[in-house]
């Protein structure tokens, strides 16, 4: 057995050609294997998002390229009330979608974490709306609120509750409502299964020391289950801001910002401007006003979420 | 105590199931079963009600009075017949396969190696590039798609699914390569020393040790950057202009919907049939999907 090892080792040191001791030589080797990924994020990543600041700057239009226009864009946009109302309904549509699929997703995470037949099952079939491409799911939502032939509107009627059909996306507050809905529907099973694998981690033990002592549900969920439960929800509820901040689909597959621009988003917004208005510049300045946004929310999430997890990992240790 | 190691809910019935008494079982019907019946209900309705509209006759789509709008009465097929045969559908079903894959493709291979090279090479400052990896996948696309539209009319891929295969990686690359790393993280480096030591090439191993042990981690990269790049939307709408190079989600919202009277049927059926190949192609996978999505969150 061993003979047989070496001889095959011999044979493999003789065999090296200078092309495969350049591989073998560690430094070329890194460089060959980081070049694919971080040389496709340089071109089509960090030079972009250069890009995309400095073209805030110009008043570049589409076949045109602009000139240096200092904050001349974001001067127009802070006088804008359409920017103005899609900042309101990008902070509110955030907001209260989040709170949403938080919600409901970690009820949902503490029913599926029960001992339950065809777990798996339930599992695959929960993950489906986020499988789904978004803009096929917001068509269907798009017909589900359609004004004639709503679903929810017939069984409303059907049971007696209202007479008329529900004005779903034809004027402001309802659409904005509408959109938050679906939004947080599509959310709902991320969250769920992010956080029933977090759920997992957490030691059946320390549920029966809780018990033992004499806690109530409530008290066991409190003071156990929600603290252990915080690193994973911030990385989560980061992630999750910044993906319902910058939505695009949902929006324009349902209402396109209408009715009379109330449920653009910033990103909504930027493209009608950018792309089909031309105003490339523009556009870019209202994408470049996310960043603020962003970078508050995930700071935000990061240090009042992760800030306990380390009081937390702390005390654990 | 086989009880004990499995994971258990802050529900006291959970934890001791053999002194369930019929109180404690009518109570977990209502705390547990009720809840998540309404949860799978609402989860999955606007997919039934795509499925049914897709095949209901206009007759029944537009009269809820004369026939229960949960059932057909008389299925048809017209929907789909107008979208095969009347529509450009299966051509951009064809192209949203083929940038899927290609963008797939792309991302595993430049994902793999850039994994293996932090966590295996561990070169100076590997973690910093690994974290710049990781960043790069909160730069959202919204912010980034009109810089990028006017790079792809430079580069004259404006309106090519080429630009939307090169794109597409931006957003696959950090998540498959945070993947990765958990994944390689995982496999003993024993195993690699070992092959070192028989005078292996870093190559070799790669190639011959690492990789075969980490393929549920590639596969479940696979899929998750398949779906991914068969749900984009935004890039595939501003870099493409004509009808024949759409892919699925921007052709059925922007050539679908024409004039004032909506096609409901046919639209149903378009998103239907642009479900089905990424749940189809989900199902089969989904154990590996949901498992590393899980590891992924814990890492």
């Amino acid at each position: 057995m061993s003979a047989v090892a070496e001889k095959e080792w011999v044979r493999q040191a003789k065999a090296q050609s200078a092309l495969s001791k350049l591989f073998d030589w560690k430094p070329f080797l890194v460089v060959m294997c980081m070049l694919p990924a971080v040389g496709l994020l340089m071109v089509f990543l960090t030079y972009p998002l250069g890009l995309g600041i400095w073209l805030a700057f110009t008043d570049t239009t589409i076949g045109r390229s602009g000139r240096f226009v200092g904050l001349e864009n974001f001067e127009f946009m802070l006088e804008d009330p359409i920017w103005w109302n899609a900042v309101f309904f990008s902070v509110f549509y955030t907001g209260i979608a989040t709170i949403g699929k938080f919600g409901l997703g970690l009820w949902l995470a503490l029913l599926l974490n029960n001992h339950l037949p065809f777990k798996s099952m339930l599992r695959a079939i929960i993950l489906l709306p986020w499988i789904v491409p978004t803009v096929l799911t917001a068509i269907a939502f798009w017909w589900i609120y359609n004004p004639q032939f709503s679903i929810i509107s017939w069984i409303f009627i059907e049971l007696g509750l209202r007479t008329t059909n529900i004005d779903f996306i034809n004027t402001a507050w309802p659409a904005r409502w509408s959109l938050i809905g679906a939004n947080i529907w599509r959310g709902i099973p991320f969250v769920a299964i992010s956080l029933l694998a977090g759920l997992q981690t957490i030691s059946p033990s320390l549920y029966e020391a809780a018990l033992l002592d004499g806690s109530t549900g409530w008290q066991r969920f409190r003071y156990i289950t929600f603290p252990m439960l915080l690193p994973i929800l911030a990385i989560v509820m980061t992630f999750s801001i910044i993906f319902t901040f910058t939505d695009f689909q949902l929006v324009y597959a349902i209402t396109r910002g209408g009715p009379v621009n109330s449920t653009h988003l910033l990103a909504t917004l930027a493209f009608q401007r950018g792309i089909p208005g031309g105003q490339l510049g523009e556009g870019a300045a209202i994408a470049v006003s996310m960043i603020p946004f962003l970078v508050f929310a995930t700071l935000f999430s990061y240090f009042a979420l992760a800030r306990r997890k380390w009081q937390q990992g702390e005390s654990n240790d | 105590m086989s009880a004990t190691t499995e994971p258990q809910q802050t529900n006291a019935a959970t934890a001791q199931p053999e002194t369930m008494t019929w109180d404690s079982r009518s109570r977990r019907m209502v705390t547990i079963y009720v809840p998540l019946a309404c949860f799978l209900i609402i989860l999955l309705f606007p997919f039934y009600w795509m499925t049914i509209t897709a095949f209901k006759p206009n007759a029944e789509l537009y009269d809820y009075n004369t026939h229960n709008p949960f059932w057909i009465t008389s299925p048809t097929l017209d929907h789909i017949r107008l979208l095969l045969f009347g529509t450009a559908y299966p051509r951009w079903l064809l192209t949203t396969m083929m940038v899927a894959f290609c963008a797939t493709f792309l991302s595993l291979f430049s994902s793999t190696l850039a994994a293996y090279a932090i966590q295996r090479l561990r070169y100076k400052g590997s973690q910093y590039v690994g974290l710049g990896i990781y960043l790069a996948y909160l730069v959202p696309p919204s912010i980034l798609f009109i810089p990028l539209a006017t790079m792809v009319f430079q580069l004259g891929l404006f309106d090519s699914p080429l630009a939307l295969i090169l794109v597409y990686p931006t957003f696959l690359i950090p998540f498959c390569t945070w993947l990765l790393i958990g994944y390689f993280k995982s496999i003993p480096f024993e195993l690699e020393e070992c092959a070192l030591i028989d005078g292996a090439t870093r190559l070799q191993i790669l190639r011959q040790i690492t990789l075969p042990l980490a393929v549920p981690g590639l596969i479940s990269a696979g899929i998750f950057s398949f779906t991914l790049s068969w749900n984009e939307f935004i890039y595939a709408l501003a870099f493409i202009q004509s009808s024949e190079n759409k892919t699925v989600p921007v052709a059925i919202l922007t050539e679908l919907v024409t004039g004032d009277v909506y096609q409901w049927g046919a639209l149903m059926a378009g998103s239907l049939l642009g479900s089905l190949p990424v749940a189809i192609f989900y199902s089969f996978f989904v154990d590996y999907y949901v498992s590393s999505l899980t590891g992924a969150v814990k890492e």
